[in-house]
């Protein structure tokens, strides 16, 4: 294998790189980075960034160095515009037939807008460090603000601007922020911090139509004929995978790049990151993850898969958010309508953590506020429910 | 452990943290529990130790890659 090509230059591209590197493989890697800037960390996006608190400066993932140290040759502002799975090349927007013998895709997400969403100042989504940086000049001359979808980065979104002093509105077509995410007996918690801040919610409503004046967003409408004034509206409804450029080329996809327990999706071919969809070895199914800690770790797996490890990739997923002064962490993968067991503090509290139980399995383990505390339970996942019994038995 | 139990020679790695960039992930404490730990009220990293020898030298750095912050650096002493 004399040159691997990485599509994408965020957190699974660049550690699949660097990966590469630590393995030994000698040869050709390039990079190919369809932003203007070198890889940059998300999470902070919706909130230190679009807050003030941190600059953007401080956001690279790796110091400015690394790509040279590295011998990475980095094409920054390069998009990929198909592959050629057979004639093993990657056809850059420069008009270059990029040849490889390994292939990794971390081309990741974009945000999703709404239907019919008008290009219109004032309107916002979020996912670069651009889109932050343009929504907080927005944010800083507005006065009320509606923020679509009550997910991780809409409530996020609504906490920062809210501690900005802005009139918040949260519209989403669940009954509870973050349903989906948490499950029914969590969710009601978010909600509670939402009001107590005073934020608006429109739960139940979706955004009907949205209202211009003078060439910039004055408000919008929901379906029950409310409307909402506002100088910025944030579209936070989730994200589509970058697989466009993958289409007819031989590769599956299917709300992302079909890939096996390995991660691989076609001879010598990967998926890492947000974009890949992979068989998960010890939940026997398949899943698309779109949390920071997995396209590291899942950066890592593809690397070395290519290079011939052949180690299925079977992590325990990990998220956080933080909203206000609220932090929640889980480890595992929680469905809805899972039953919840509380392991320490009260769910009203300011504090707890609390375990998911499918079938007499535990899914997953969720702390709110209770970081060391829910690191240490993170081993129950994938256990039987008995193990909550010696837990409280040993009490911790 | 002091620095000049090492060899001559030994490359011994220095690291640093970055408390105001760290979100309490706890990875590095799962990848190192030697070097690392959590402050217990807001899961914030605390070094156990700032200078570790090559034994632990894999195990610091797979905790720099996988932080979900960026907020440990190391280099070498």
């Amino acid at each position: 294998m004399e040159r691997v090509v990485i599509v994408g230059a965020s957190v699974a591209g660049l550690t699949a790189a660097e990966t590469l590197r630590e393995e030994g493989f000698a040869g050709e890697v390039v990079l190919v980075n369809g932003e203007r800037h070198a890889g940059y960390d998300r999470p902070p996006l919706s909130k230190a960034v679009l807050s003030g608190r941190l600059p953007p400066s401080e956001l690279a993932l790796r110091p400015a160095q690394f790509h040279l140290d590295h011998r990475l040759d980095h094409r920054v502002g390069v998009r990929a515009k198909a592959l050629d799975l057979r004639g093993r090349t990657v056809l850059l927007d420069t008009g270059e037939h990029l040849r490889f013998d390994g292939l990794i895709v971390a081309t990741g997400l974009r945000a999703r807008p709404l239907p019919g969403q008008p290009a219109l100042s004032g309107v916002h989504m979020l996912r670069t460090l651009d889109d932050a940086q343009q929504l907080r000049t927005d944010l800083l001359a507005a006065s009320r603000v509606v923020v679509v979808g009550a997910g991780f980065l809409g409530s996020e979104v609504a906490a920062t601007a809210r501690e900005l002093g802005r009139d918040v509105t949260i519209v989403d077509p669940l009954v509870l922020p973050m349903l989906h995410q948490l499950g029914r007996d969590v969710a009601p918690g978010v909600l509670r911090a939402h009001r107590d801040r005073g934020v608006d919610l429109r739960l139940q409503r979706v955004v009907r139509s949205i209202h211009e004046q003078d060439g910039r967003v004055a408000g919008v409408t929901l379906d029950d004929g409310e409307r909402l004034e506002a100088q910025v509206a944030v579209v936070a409804i989730g994200s589509i995978p970058n697989t466009e450029w993958l289409e007819g080329s031989g590769l599956v996809l299917d709300d992302g790049v079909v890939c096996d327990e390995f991660c691989r999706a076609g001879e010598g071919v990967y998926a890492a990151g947000d974009v890949a969809r992979w068989q998960h070895p010890r939940l026997g199914t398949s899943l698309r993850i779109e949390h920071r800690m997995h396209a590291a770790e899942q950066g890592i797996a593809a690397a070395r898969n290519l290079l011939g490890a052949r180690v299925p990739f079977d992590p325990l997923p990990y998220f956080w958010t933080d909203f206000y002064d609220v932090k929640v962490q889980v480890y595992g993968g929680i469905n809805p309508d899972d039953e919840l067991t509380l392991l320490s503090g009260e769910l009203e509290g300011r504090s707890f953590t609390a375990a998911y139980v499918r079938n007499g399995v535990i899914t997953a383990v969720l702390g709110w506020n209770a970081p060391r505390q829910v690191r240490r339970q993170s081993s129950l996942v994938g256990q039987r429910v008995d193990a909550l019994q010696s837990l409280a038995g040993a009490g911790a | 452990m002091t620095r000049s139990a090492f060899s001559k020679g030994t490359i011994v790695i220095k690291i640093h943290v970055d408390e105001h960039k760290c979100v309490g992930a706890g990875q590095c404490v799962m990848a190192a529990p030697q070097v690392f730990d959590q402050r217990e009220e807001d899961g914030v990293v605390v070094l156990l130790q700032d200078h570790v020898d090559p034994p632990l030298e894999a195990s610091v750095r797979k905790a720099v890659k996988l932080c979900p912050a960026v907020a440990i650096r190391v280099e070498e002493a």
